[in-house]
């Protein structure tokens, strides 16, 4: 390949959008010609300029809030459209979209409330690069470091084999009370397991629902509840809770964990 | 405008029935983490904080009433073709108005960053960056989002733009040289 035929390729180069053949020699001419190797830096550093994150614009709070609380002010800033009965169906619509969008979530929504304050919980924890207050991988320093800070004693199981490494341990305050906040990773989503005492010995199956873009599982076993809330798919959630299940105490009478 | 307007109307017309509640979980788990890359575009192509969430939600609403012809795979393609759409009938609605639109945008820039220390601390590089990709043509600045800051592929890109791929490929490349023709030569006056 000569220059000229390198310059028109050398987009879709920086992109790994050619196929082999061209990818190969294009790399090949780069290697011996210092003006096209100097022309694919420059793109690649302006392909890093612009899409530094600090470009991206995050969703606001508002607009959170407002697809998850029913407020149909969707035209507040448009203009009125021509055709009146467009405006008139539209927002009648509106209103009906996103009841439906929100409706499920008041049918499935955990008496107690608790989901908005695990949710509340899960963003802090991300936002304020407060994780963990015991940064361990190794269960056997995050499971003591709760005991004297908390009134019970959280099972801390290795799943590092099954892919979930504990990233470490945190208090936090959830229900009106203390309760351990174990940190999971699956790849690069954070998992923050929550765990409590039960107000009662029940075994309550898994409820799941999502909330701002998070999947959240709770369940309650063995007198603990659980929390479980991560913005990993449904599926790696899931395994992660049965893997939770499977290693945590099964229902039992004796609370021989406890201290 | 007129084709504009039919798809808005031929949105809401789509279906009377409303989702059931098994495709609200669904629609729920598979949009909404989306929801940053939809607001995300929409900022860039109308330029416009409220109006931007306004075309979010919009967005939102119009999958919701178009979630039955989701055949699954990408949801975020999906939804972004679909914020597009909304941010474009925005922008037309927005042009029969005689508004001053970009002087008002650059004057918003340039307030944003009035905080002294804010602006010390910001890396002045990516300021210019920032500006010059505001500064492009919609065509081009649309593209390079979709693929700079979504980091989709040709083939995504020319999906959600509704163009074809050779299109995209050239607007890509297009829009990057423009770039760099602004970075230079705002380069060259500040040497002066």
């Amino acid at each position: 390949m000569n220059c000229s035929e390198v310059q028109n390729l050398i987009h879709p180069f920086v992109d790994s959008e050619l196929d082999l053949v061209p990818h190969v020699q294009i790399e090949e001419h780069l290697k011996t010609c210092d003006a096209c190797s100097q022309q694919e830096r420059q793109l690649r550093a302006l392909r890093v300029a612009v899409g530094s994150p600090s470009h991206y614009y995050h969703a606001p709070a508002s607009l959170r809030n407002r697809l998850q609380v029913a407020a149909p002010q969707v035209t507040r800033h448009w203009r009125r459209p021509p055709v009146q009965w467009v405006a008139i169906a539209a927002s009648l619509l509106f209103m009906f979209a996103v009841g439906d969008i929100i409706g499920r979530l008041g049918s499935s929504l955990p008496a107690d409330g608790l989901d908005s304050s695990v949710v509340d919980a899960h963003v802090r924890s991300l936002q304020a690069n407060h994780l963990t207050d015991v940064a361990s991988t190794d269960r056997h320093s995050v499971k003591p470091w709760f005991s004297g800070k908390l009134d019970f004693a959280p099972e801390v199981p290795d799943l590092s084999a099954e892919g979930f490494p504990l990233s470490g341990g945190r208090l936090d305050y959830l229900a009106d009370r203390p309760v351990a906040a174990l940190v999971y990773y699956s790849r690069l989503h954070p998992i923050n397991l929550f765990i409590w005492p039960a107000v009662d010995d029940s075994v309550q199956p898994i409820q799941q629902f999502a909330r701002q873009g998070y999947h959240i599982r709770r369940w309650q076993q063995s007198g603990m509840s659980y929390w479980a809330i991560s913005d990993l798919n449904d599926e790696g959630l899931d395994q992660f809770v049965r893997l939770i299940q499977e290693n945590s105490p099964a229902q039992q009478t004796s609370k021989s964990q406890t201290p | 405008m007129g084709s504009n307007r039919s798809f808005a109307v031929a949105t809401f017309r789509k279906r009377d029935e409303r989702l059931d509640s098994d495709e609200r979980r669904q629609f729920e788990q598979i949009m909404l983490p989306h929801l940053d890359a939809v607001f995300n575009l929409a900022r860039w192509l109308i330029q416009d904080e409220h109006a931007a969430e306004d075309v979010a939600q919009e967005a939102f609403v119009r999958a919701a009433r178009y979630f039955d012809s989701f055949r699954g795979g990408d949801g975020r393609a999906w939804l972004l073709s679909i914020v597009r759409r909304a941010s474009f009938d925005w922008l037309a609605k927005r042009k029969a108005q005689p508004l001053e639109t970009f002087d008002e945008e650059i004057h918003n820039f340039d307030d944003s960053a009035a905080d002294p220390q804010i602006l010390a601390m910001r890396s002045f590089e990516q300021a210019r960056v920032r500006q010059a990709l505001e500064e492009l043509p919609l065509p081009l600045r649309e593209v390079l989002v979709l693929r700079e800051l979504e980091g989709l592929s040709y083939q995504q890109v020319a999906a959600v733009a509704e163009i074809p791929i050779g299109t995209a490929m050239s607007r890509i490349s297009r829009g990057r040289q423009q770039l760099q023709r602004r970075l230079a030569s705002t380069e060259q006056s500040e040497a002066i």
